[in-house]
């Protein structure tokens, strides 16, 4: 009797299960992305958020490990013939998607065949010229955006004797304040520096507008080569050298590894991204302040936009692909660009919004006056019209350029080489990884 | 003293083969044929551009200074790890292997480390090594010794090699011990009896008598730093700072999984496979020769 009972339970399940789904229907669409612990559960309520406000669509979203292992991984699945709908790639793969032709669809002609409407002119824009091609359309979908800013130990700048409003806007005032922090033992570590090539060339390329590369950082082609040696850089590298031979800068390692530097409180100043504000402001045991990167009022009188860092995402293409898919990708990527949705999201994570009208209702809201410096890394990306120095860049094996620039960044704080000698070399090799990567793309 | 199975029909061995030979196909032979094919050619990192290129990945490896460097950070490395690891482990085993209160407790206790994952390990290595957080960084920062082994290349290496021969000194711990344990007594007590210090003792008898052991280890402690310390590495040094600690195989994951050249990456695992098979080579020729089970 019992047992008849399951399993006239189960026959009735089982019949009814075909038709809920059929009455439902919904689309399924994989969101591969890389973001970690407190971040990966907003991305989830971002999702979430989508899938509640609509009956057609779900997005199923999966953590893939680092930035890396989401693209190689995702970049795997493609060439096995299976890859998710869309993947979250940081900055630096840019051009490698970009340059993937049929592997992708980029967002305009996503939107366009979607009858999807977005206007690219509603994204910020250091953040639209950056995932663009050189007519202005969108190629990926803006998702998190953070810029490289200054960060300040407000407690050290005190116990130094210097000023806690009038903070340091050029390098020379750093140094003198440098200076000033060694002299009164104001904190064991000067000046560090997270992210040493994202802050040290790619930001001050731009914001000095010097080309870091030729051809419009490569916006204008895959032929473009490095310009490491000019005059900015070898004055920057020498700027750091000095400092460290002085005993004011401490070398903390490549990527962010010198973030801990900054929130344990050793470095009095630090160059960190924008996206540490949360753990910044819960782990920081001091008064602290994040204000736009100085720069050199020698060779700019006032500087250009600093350039983005954070990620966007990519439609990913496959032989089996619906348009109705396609579709449910471009309803997700117009949900995530919604005003409030946007507005949530820049509070909630501490990146940038990423379209005006959230920037517009934050700054109404009274938000950045409430949480002074959260606005640091906006002002620094919007503060000019971007020329073909600060759009940003779109060079093929920007990962390993990084690295190698890092790599002779770190044998001139050896004391192996000097900075001309340290330029060179980085020069030369990251133009070989350009020219593999232009052959090796070239149709 | 051969023990034969006799099979009275083919069939059979043959058909208890098969799942061997099918895993060995498909999860060894097809791999390592794609990465040999991989290295003559040329492709973007989504495979969409292909050309054959012959042996331009390996002319262009081996005319790469730095490559040549890998190479000389490996000797030095698996030498370092090797050495240190074979040590320290003979040290142990030997001072284990004495009628002392509570033996076992001290073996178990030395063969924990082996279980420990290699980012853990590396992990406990910053804690201890790291010039502001590390115990042993700190204190020698304090003492007036400057230590920055994210700065300098010799101290990065030597922390590798550290936190490397740490995890191996475990295994080769159990393989001492077990050797030092079928030397007969006999022998040993003939020697104390004819008036030979436990020094002499050791190297004119223990030691030669625990050569196949040592020689079998060697060759397992050199293909362990060979291909095994990937996750020491990267999560201490990253191979920095300046590619000090990057080895072969280290530099074949970055080429092939950040650098997304999957070219150049394949033809360093050609180079790896046959660093391998000559390894193993010498382990079958030599070793397997010696050791008497």
């Amino acid at each position: 009797m019992h047992r008849r009972s399951l399993l006239a339970g189960a026959a009735a399940l089982g019949f009814a299960a075909p038709a809920a789904v059929r009455a439902q229907a919904r689309t399924e669409i994989q969101f591969w992305h890389a973001m970690p612990g407190v971040l990966g559960e907003i991305v989830a309520e971002q999702v979430k958020r989508f899938n509640d406000s609509q009956a057609s669509v779900t997005v199923v979203p999966s953590f893939k490990g680092s930035y890396t292992d989401a693209m190689t991984g995702a970049i795997a699945a493609w060439r096995a013939g299976n890859p998710p709908h869309i993947v979250q790639v940081f900055e630096v793969g840019t051009a490698t998607m970009m340059s993937a032709g049929p592997a992708i669809r980029p967002v305009h002609e996503l939107l366009a065949q979607s009858g999807v409407a977005l206007d690219p002119k509603r994204y910020l824009a250091g953040v639209r010229g950056y995932y663009s091609d050189t007519q202005g359309r969108l190629i990926s979908m803006p998702h998190n955006s953070s810029s490289a800013i200054m960060w300040i130990n407000l407690d050290a700048f005190e116990k130094a004797g210097l000023s806690t409003t009038d903070l340091p806007k050029t390098w020379k005032q750093i140094r003198a304040a440098a200076e000033k922090i060694k002299a009164a033992n104001a904190a064991p570590v000067a000046v560090t520096t997270s992210w040493p090539t994202w802050v040290m060339f790619e930001q001050m390329a731009a914001m000095h507008d010097v080309p870091f590369a030729t051809l419009s950082n490569g916006f204008e082609g895959l032929g473009a080569e490095l310009r490491l040696t000019s005059p900015l850089f070898v004055k920057q590298v020498e700027y750091l050298l000095a400092l460290q031979k002085d005993g004011m800068f401490r070398y903390g390692g490549r990527d962010n590894a010198a973030d801990g530097l900054f929130v344990s409180g050793e470095a009095a100043v630090s160059f960190m991204s924008s996206s540490l504000r949360a753990r910044v402001g819960k782990e920081a045991k001091f008064k602290w302040a994040s204000v736009p990167l100085p720069y050199h009022d020698d060779v700019i009188a006032t500087p250009k936009n600093g350039v983005l860092g954070g990620a966007s995402l990519w439609t990913l293409t496959s032989k089996t692909r619906t348009p109705a898919e396609y579709k449910g990708v471009a309803e997700f990527f117009r949900s995530i660009s919604d005003v409030d949705q946007d507005l949530w999201w820049h509070k909630a994570t501490g990146y940038v919004p990423i379209t005006l009208a959230a920037y517009e209702k934050a700054k109404a809201e009274g938000y950045y006056t409430q949480n002074p410096g959260a606005d640091a890394a906006i002002l620094q990306l919007s503060r000019a019209e971007p020329t073909p120095n600060s759009a940003g860049f779109r060079l093929g094996g920007m990962v390993e350029i990084r690295n190698i620039i890092q790599e002779e960044l770190e044998k001139a704080l050896q004391g192996q080489q000097g900075a001309t000698a340290a330029l060179e070399s980085a020069n030369r090799r990251g133009n070989v990884v350009l020219r593999n990567f232009e052959r090796a793309n070239k149709a | 003293m051969d023990r034969k199975v006799v099979f009275n029909q083919k069939l059979l061995p043959y058909l208890l083969l098969l799942p061997q030979m099918a895993i060995t196909l498909v999860f060894f032979f097809w791999p390592a044929g794609q990465a040999v094919w991989f290295a003559f050619l040329r492709q973007d990192a989504f495979g969409i551009r292909t050309t054959f290129v012959g042996f331009e990945n390996f002319t262009d490896l081996f005319a790469d200074p730095l490559y040549l460097d890998t190479i000389r950070n490996t000797a030095v490395f698996s030498t370092g790890v090797t050495i240190l690891a074979l040590a320290v482990a003979l040290l142990l085993a030997v001072l284990a292997d004495r009628q002392i209160r509570g033996a076992t407790g001290y073996r178990t206790l030395l063969i924990w480390p082996y279980a420990i994952a290699p980012a853990i390990a590396a992990v406990l290595w910053i804690f201890l090594f790291h010039p502001s957080i590390g115990l042993i960084g700190r204190a020698l920062n304090d003492a007036g010794l400057p230590f920055d082994y994210k700065l300098n290349g010799n101290q990065a290496m030597l922390v590798v090699i550290l936190a490397s021969a740490w995890k191996q000194v475990s295994y080769n711990f159990i393989f001492f011990l077990a050797g030092l344990q079928s030397i007969p007594k006999a022998v040993l007590e003939a020697a104390a009896i004819d008036g030979a210090r436990a020094t002499r003792r050791f190297w004119t008898i223990i030691f030669p008598l625990l050569s196949p052991t040592t020689f079998f280890l060697l060759v397992v402690n050199l293909v362990y730093a060979f291909f095994d310390t990937f996750g020491v590495i990267d999560a201490l040094t990253k191979g920095g700072p300046a590619k000090a600690t990057e080895t072969l195989i280290y530099r074949a994951y970055v080429d092939g999984r950040v650098n997304l050249d999957l070219g150049s990456s394949s033809a360093q695992s050609v180079v790896l496979m046959i660093v391998v098979i000559l390894l193993t080579a010498i382990q079958f020729r030599y070793v397997e020769r010696r050791v008497h089970y």
